[in-house]
């Protein structure tokens, strides 16, 4: 938090909400409790309620425990029109679980996403732990599960 | 550029053509002309969000249809508000607003003056093309004054906006995002704002409602009756919306020189005191049993009149600090009748002896209070004391960055940053404020101060705290003194008063008294205070009267030293009029006069600054209760008095010339206590019987506990532990309560709030107290 602190001028210490709950939540394992916004808001100087705000906004905040790994799958237009619903289904069929669910031994949570995550080009793709994947295949979606512990 | 001043700019709006200045919002010019523009998320004393879209409107060479709230003037501008591009823009989010809000107009509170419903029949279409489902947001608990209804959200956002900018308490935010956004807290909590209730007149839909208001009756079966608050000097404007003759809930007035348009929840829920079943119906005599018998009014005035002449000069009058300026002058006139001199209405101060340089008490007036850039506060709970003042330094805190420094008994919750503050036990509070006047070094002038002052000064060392403060002051435009509450009735009042005004002289600042009562100012000027050789309240106790006038005041709860109240009145016969009964009175009075409450009279009342304000009646006073000046009077044309030849209250005439008051001028010595003091704090809703009976407002946070609570290393050292019960000793008396452990309070003090029916019968506020394990 402090490296993110050293880059904003002293009194916008605001600035650096976002990059300190995602340190928070990275040392969380994946998520972020009411202890641990209020514990930022206060580092931060912030009322509670701003750190709240910013938290739940960001889909890549979690509020709720998650599993190991995240997979984001995007669904937005471009990976729509190249067969995302079939890369959710594939997905969710492999894993037992829908969007939004994680397995029950707690290795994969799948995210439901909400826009775009801007690799178009690479339709349809999806996004595991932070590390894109692009154009998908069935193949190549099993590899990408198997790899996780 | 055809405008003779730069700054102005020449704009149109549907064709009416005037200037406005420049960076000035296109809406604002068309509330000053009179042009209507629907909206919703906008407020001239927010911050502008343009959220809501609502205010859309046609600019000329504009490709799109602009925010009127968000879009500043420009030289040539022509507006159109009503063509078709503007309203069917306005139309059109029109629908979208109401595709999510529910069509329960008939069962919300808000039908009937509500901005939705108003401008759904402006603009809203007659038939809703959404046939999807409505989504539905879960209701949040925020306390017992605001009710919420999350469906009907529209997400203006000035719910938050008023409480990060006004309030400055966020304690509200928009939690999620998109379709999913809600407004709420996120963790179950209340909103603890003392100045909560304006979120219900902000809020444009019914989303937020006043609770214990909630179906009581309709907007337009509802009267708006103009009144003002008597709970705190800001005298804020407010409007009583009363049936038939009962007051069923308060609204703030707009008054740009006091309460702006805001008020606090105090001025706003303390009604429901009114309604409490200790009323006062009837008048009421004390027989040869000591049991009461209830009379009418010409029985009890014979007994009160008894009463008086009996004591003749012999009388002590202790009157309510809230009372009208027409009942202190009636009743100052009544007292001199009789050749009396002893009247008093500052009945939780302690020391007076400098009466003659209290001439002025509120230098900065309540519309310049924001416009400080160094403030010193001492010993004032500021957001408690006067919730609007809070407002007005907070305002200069975030306007102006003004540099607040504060010394306190406790670290306030201040709803603004302090450059610094010094935290110490009250006894060492004067210490401070010397330290102060002696980093002040040359410019304060120790010639104007009383000797024993002045050599105190002298020996004072000037500490960090007292040298940066100093300095701040030194080197602001507009430096503000505030003296709150606690500091006024410090057993050493005198000499922080006197320390106050001349830091406030040295740095050319102003100094502002915040005296506890909603009338102080008028109990000075019309002479509910003592003149020369008249007793002040604290010398009444010690010597006690012959007869007793005690005027809406509760002897257990309105004095700083409620068991020396109630010895010094058992030495007399007590005449009390007042508008609640208490076990206090029943046991202390022998007559008893039934009063109409502030919003049942009239009358007039005297801001802090000196503003007068007119108040009517709003509503009934109930049974036989009659406004203060008809019992003086009465009262007084029956004693054969001079100054009673009046009918009607409008044909009495008032003072131009302030009261004179005593003259004689010199402080105690210095004493500096050892061990622990009382920090006998008043609560912000305890500070008459109106609000103490207000259910809503004993049901907060901010209410009254019945507490001790002290510094974690005082416990420690003590050997006590906090949760459980202790016993705290004042002289004789003695109180079994729960200990709590707080470090925002200063080591060697204990807070055991006064004015609360638990601690009625300990002593002094500010005295000496024990505490030990039980």
């Amino acid at each position: 938090m402090d490296h993110w602190l050293s880059k904003f001028p002293p009194e916008h210490k605001r600035s650096a909400v976002i990059q300190s709950l995602m340190a928070a939540q990275d040392q969380n394992g994946g998520w972020l409790t009411n202890e641990l916004m209020d514990a930022v808001a206060e580092y931060l100087e912030l009322p509670n309620v701003q750190v709240y705000e910013v938290a739940s906004f960001y889909s890549m905040f979690d509020l709720e425990p998650t599993g190991r790994h995240k997979v984001n799958i995007c669904t937005n237009i471009s990976c729509m029109l190249r067969g995302a619903e079939e890369v959710v289904a594939h997905i969710e069929n492999q894993l037992g679980i829908k969007m939004g669910e994680t397995t029950t031994d707690g290795r994969i949570t799948l995210k439901v996403e909400e826009e775009c995550l801007a690799a178009c080009c690479g339709a349809p793709m999806m996004v595991v732990d932070g590390h894109y994947h692009e154009n998908l295949t069935v193949d190549k979606i099993n590899a990408i599960l198997e790899g996780l512990d | 550029m055809n405008s003779p001043d730069n700054n102005l700019v020449n704009i149109e709006i549907d064709g009416i053509a005037t200037t406005a200045a420049k960076g000035s919002m296109i809406i604002e010019v068309a509330d000053r002309i009179g042009v209507d523009i629907p909206r919703f998320c906008y407020h001239p004393k927010l911050s502008i969000a343009a959220s809501c879209r609502m205010c859309l409107v046609d600019v000329e060479k504009a490709p799109k249809p602009m925010p009127a709230c968000a879009t500043p003037v420009m030289e040539g501008m022509k507006v159109f508000t009503e063509s078709k591009r503007a309203v069917d823009a306005q139309r059109g989010i029109m629908e979208f607003l109401l595709i999510n809000h529910p069509l329960d107009c008939p069962i919300c509170d808000q039908g009937g003056e509500c901005e939705l419903q108003d401008q759904a029949v402006g603009y809203g279409r007659s038939v809703s093309r959404f046939s999807e489902s409505k989504r539905v947001v879960e209701d949040k608990d925020i306390g017992p004054l605001v009710q919420t209804e999350m469906t009907r959200c529209i997400h203006c956002t000035r719910c938050v906006r008023f409480l990060e900018e006004i309030a400055g308490t966020d304690e509200l935010g928009g939690i999620g995002r998109g379709d999913r956004l809600e407004i709420g807290t996120m963790v179950a909590r209340s909103i603890d704002s003392e100045l909560s209730g304006n979120v219900i007149d902000v809020c444009p839909v019914g989303a937020l409602t006043n609770k214990p208001f909630r179906f009581s009756a309709r907007a337009w079966e509802l009267m708006a009756r103009a009144s003002v608050s008597s709970h705190d000097g800001v005298t804020s404007n407010l409007y009583y919306h009363t049936r038939r003759n009962e007051i069923l809930r308060c609204v703030p007035r707009d008054n740009e020189a006091l309460n702006e348009c805001w008020i606090s929840d105090r001025d706003r829920y303390s009604h429901y005191g009114l309604r409490s079943d200790e009323r006062l119906h009837e008048p009421m005599v004390k027989d040869s049993n000591g049991s009461w018998q209830i009379v009418d009014w010409d029985v009890a005035l014979d007994a009160a009149a008894e009463i008086l002449t009996d004591a003749g000069e012999d009388l002590g009058m202790l009157l309510s600090p809230s009372a009208f300026n027409e009942e202190y002058l009636l009743a100052s006139r009544l007292l001199k009748g009789l050749g009396g001199k002893n009247i008093d209405s500052r009945l939780r101060e302690t020391t007076f002896t400098d009466d003659a340089s209290r001439q002025i008490q509120f230098e900065c007036q309540l519309s310049e209070m924001a416009k400080a850039d160094a403030v010193l506060l001492i010993g004032s709970n500021i957001h408690e004391d006067a919730p609007i003042l809070g407002h007005k330094v907070r305002q200069a805190w975030l306007k102006n960055q003004a540099a607040i420094y504060a010394v306190m008994p406790r670290n306030y919750n201040y709803h603004f940053d302090c450059a610094e503050t010094s935290v110490i036990e009250p006894g060492k509070m004067l210490g401070q404020l010397l330290s102060i006047a002696k980093a002040l070094g040359e410019s304060l002038d120790t010639r104007s101060l009383q000797a024993n002052v002045a050599n105190a000064v002298e020996n004072a060392a000037a500490d960090e705290f007292a040298t940066h403060a100093a300095n701040a002051l030194k080197a602001a435009d507009n430096a503000l003194l505030l003296v709150g509450k606690m500091a006024l009735s410090h057993p050493q009042a005198d000499w922080i008063r006197a320390l106050a005004q001349a830091i406030s002289q040295a740095v050319a600042g102003r100094c502002n008294l915040i005296a506890d009562g909603g009338n102080s100012t008028g109990a000075r000027y019309y002479g509910a205070q003592p003149a020369d050789g008249g007793l002040d309240v604290a010398q009444m106790l010690e010597n006690p009267a012959k007869g007793w006038v005690l005027w809406n005041v509760n002897p257990a709860l309105d004095f700083d030293h409620p068991a020396l109240v109630q010895t010094a009145l058992a030495a007399g016969k007590v005449l009390a009029v007042s508008s609640f009964n208490s076990d206090a009175i029943l046991a202390n009075a022998d007559v008893i006069l039934p009063l109409a409450a502030t919003a049942e009279s009239e009358g007039s009342l005297m801001s802090f600054d000196g503003q007068l304000q007119q108040v009517s009646a709003a509503s009934k006073a109930p049974g036989m209760s009659k406004p203060g000046w008809k019992i003086l009077h009465r009262l007084g044309t029956q004693l054969g008095l001079e100054g009673f030849e009046f009918s009607r209250l409008g044909s009495l005439e008032m003072p131009e010339e302030c009261a004179a008051v005593r003259t004689d001028f010199e402080f105690a010595e210095l004493e500096v206590s050892n061990g622990l003091n009382r920090l006998g704090e008043v609560g912000i809703y305890s500070v008459n019987a109106e609000c103490r009976q207000s259910a809503p407002l004993q049901d907060t946070h901010l209410a009254s506990r019945a507490v001790i609570s002290m510094n974690p290393e005082d416990i420690s050292t003590r050997d006590l532990s906090p949760g459980a019960t202790v016993t705290a000793t004042q002289g004789d008396q003695q109180i079994h309560l729960v200990l709590k452990s707080d470090p925002s309070i200063a080591a060697g003090c204990v807070l055991l709030p006064a004015a609360m029916a638990e601690t009625a019968h300990l002593g002094s506020a500010w005295a000496a107290i024990e505490v030990e394990a039980k």
